[in-house]
């Protein structure tokens, strides 16, 4: 199956990665990325979307968890990540592991776990 | 633990053991898949955090770069210069199978036009150039994130279900199946019992009369 990609970001920072062959797309908010989402997934395999956006629509990003297509990324934004993509990984450390793994021995609050 | 409502008879007494067997075997099966998620998952989820760590940083880059260009440049001439995709990608998009689950699985074919650069030389500044080429080379490293991480989450949430299936067995049905086993065994064993005594009591007193 041939795939797509897109971004969606929120300034022009999704522009350089038009000249690489993705599809940009430009959402405002939280809202407008979350219909461009529903929009987009019937249409590309590969969806990445700035972190900013992507922390406020769990619930939707989340719905296609369960299918292998469309893959939807948080990626961070100029201004740096604001460590959702991470969070997310932790999360699902703690939900299929009943812990966070993903620190080497330190917990989320940056303390050593006692071995 | 509830007991399961049917009638002590020795035919349901057997389809209950049949259905024991199975759900222990079934209960075994499905712990072994779970520990064996469980340990490529602890794997995956390290490597994808690395993986993770590492691309952020260099998209953060790019940006950076990309910001440093568009400073550079009008808003116009920016959009005319980026808007022309320089390579042009194939994404191949099939799935493997981890454990019987679904997972994603990305191939990238790059078809490069003569040059990278979707504009001349003349027009922009070296920023730009930069940033492009950086990008590209991230393309590859960012679709193999996009791949861990999918598989990630759906290994998480399979793990999951499987756990809850395995404690649904292990704590709810089969303690439920043994219960009624028993209470139907020790019911049979009652009426066993009863139909001696009423037999022994039928020919005492049947001898009483005889005599």
């Amino acid at each position: 199956m041939k795939g797509k990609m897109a971004i969606i970001g929120d300034g022009e920072g999704a522009l350089v990665f038009r000249s690489v062959g993705m599809d940009a797309y430009a959402a405002e908010d939280a809202a407008a990325a979350a219909r461009l989402i529903r929009e987009l997934a019937e249409r590309y395999q590969v969806i990445f979307v700035t972190d900013v956006l992507a922390a406020q629509m769990e619930e939707v990003i989340a719905a296609y968890t369960a299918r292998a297509y469309p893959i939807i990324v948080p990626i961070p934004s100029v201004q740096g990540g604001n460590g959702y993509g991470a969070q997310l990984l932790r999360s699902y450390s703690e939900r299929a592991l009943g812990m966070d793994i993903t620190r080497g021995g330190r917990n989320s609050d940056g303390e050593n776990n006692a071995r | 633990m509830a007991r399961i409502n049917v009638n002590p008879t020795r035919m349901e007494l057997k389809r209950l053991k049949a259905r024991l067997k199975t759900a222990q075997r079934g209960h075994k099966l499905l712990k072994d898949k779970t520990d064996e998620m469980v340990r490529r998952f602890s794997v995956m989820v390290r490597e994808t955090m690395r993986l993770h760590d590492e691309v952020e940083a260099e998209v953060v880059q790019v940006l950076r770069q990309f910001s440093l260009a568009r400073g550079s440049m009008s808003k116009k001439e920016i959009e005319l210069v980026f808007s022309m995709p320089s390579v042009s990608l194939t994404l191949e998009c099939t799935t493997a199978n981890v454990l019987n689950l679904e997972v994603p699985k990305l191939h990238l074919e790059e078809t490069r036009s003569e040059e990278l650069y979707p504009y001349s030389f003349a027009e922009v500044t070296s920023e730009a150039d930069y940033a492009v080429a950086a990008a590209g080379k991230l393309v590859s490293r960012l679709l193999l994130l996009a791949e861990k991480e999918k598989a990630t989450a759906m290994l998480a949430e399979e793990i999951e279900r499987s756990k809850r299936r395995v404690n649904a067995l292990e704590y709810v049905m089969i303690p439920d199946l043994e219960e009624t086993i028993r209470y139907i065994s020790q019911k049979l064993e009652e009426n066993e019992r009863a139909s001696l005594t009423r037999l022994m009591k039928v020919k005492s007193m049947l001898e009483e009369r005889g005599t």
